[in-house]
């Protein structure tokens, strides 16, 4: 037997307690939740499902990890001082702003 | 136009203060030609550096910055001091880009849907094993990949990275971000989780130490 059938095996069966368990939430259903989770805004049951279905899912902790990532990545990026617009003054802007003003 | 608390770090010129501020202000008010100069000088790289991303080009940002300045300029009796002025233009030069964007026919953007996560049959996420994550530190070190991160934020659907603009990286509330594009929070939180969902889906090979 193939490696495929066994995750397309082990993909049934946690699709299936993820639906008829108790407290149990699909990936998908989860995905809806990830916003409110980083904003803090998750109600106290909503979240013990969250992290129940966290603790669960490797691919939805490994995914989770690499999203926290990326906002911090982006976070660190955007706010780069070696970005390419330049911190000097556009004196052509400065003088059209400053004439449009006396206007 | 409200304005809303601000550190002390954003304020006109990075290392004013209150009074300074306040002063500023009225010097403003009274029509002095020399307080308008400085208070351009001291912010026109920085609303530049707030505009560019969300219109993604320097003359349009460029023209934002301007329209920003002639607004604060003519409204400034409404300045109430409840946030710095730095914040309040920064607001203001906001609604400036997003007034331009909204003006501006849409130029051809990727589907965000190609970007978003994938799920199988059984509703199960589709996520390749991670063997391991870089940490941001790692992939950030080298200009060239910020300027490619840079990029790829750049290339995400407008909707979509304006609110990632707005939340993550110019640490606007939920509400705010509400308030200035007229949709719901909930509209807010759904295109924030789109936009870093994308990103992560493009700036996945460094996540996973290759090279893009």
């Amino acid at each position: 037997m193939t490696s495929s059938y066994w995750e397309q095996l082990r993909g049934l069966l946690k699709g299936m307690m993820f639906k008829h368990m108790p407290y149990m939430i699909s990936c998908v259903e989860f995905e809806d939740f990830i916003s409110s989770y980083f904003e803090g805004s998750l109600p106290r049951a909503q979240l013990r499902i969250f992290e129940l279905h966290l603790k669960i899912c490797k691919e939805c902790r490994e995914y989770l990890r690499a999203y926290e990532e990326t906002i911090a990545v982006g976070k660190i990026v955007f706010n780069d001082p070696d970005a390419p617009l330049p911190d000097d003054v556009p004196e052509d802007l400065v003088k059209a702003i400053l004439d449009a003003r006396t206007k | 136009m409200n304005d809303r608390a601000a550190p002390a770090s954003a304020r006109a010129k990075p290392g004013m203060d209150a009074g300074d501020e306040e002063d500023l202000v009225a010097r403003l008010r009274a029509g002095d030609a020399a307080a308008s100069e400085a208070l351009v000088r001291s912010n026109i790289a920085y609303l530049l550096k707030v505009a560019q991303p969300i219109l993604r080009d320097r003359a349009l940002a460029e023209d934002a910055v301007q329209e920003a300045f002639i607004s604060a300029f003519r409204n400034i009796e409404s300045f109430e001091g409840r946030s710095s002025i730095r914040s309040w233009l920064r607001r203001i030069t906001i609604n400036m880009a997003l007034m331009k964007l909204r003006s501006m026919r849409r130029r051809d953007e990727r589907s965000i849907d190609d970007l978003l996560p994938d799920f199988d049959q059984n509703q199960c996420r589709i996520e390749a094993p991670w063997t391991r994550i870089a940490t941001p530190e790692e992939i950030v070190e080298d200009a060239d990949t910020r300027a490619w991160v840079r990029a790829r934020i750049e290339e995400l659907p407008e909707n979509y990275r304006v609110v990632l603009i707005m939340r993550d990286y110019d640490d606007m509330t939920t509400r705010e971000v509400a308030e200035l594009l007229e949709i719901s929070e909930q509209a807010v939180r759904v295109r924030l989780h789109r936009a870093r969902s994308a990103l992560k889906k493009l700036i996945e090979p460094l996540l996973r130490g290759e090279e893009p």
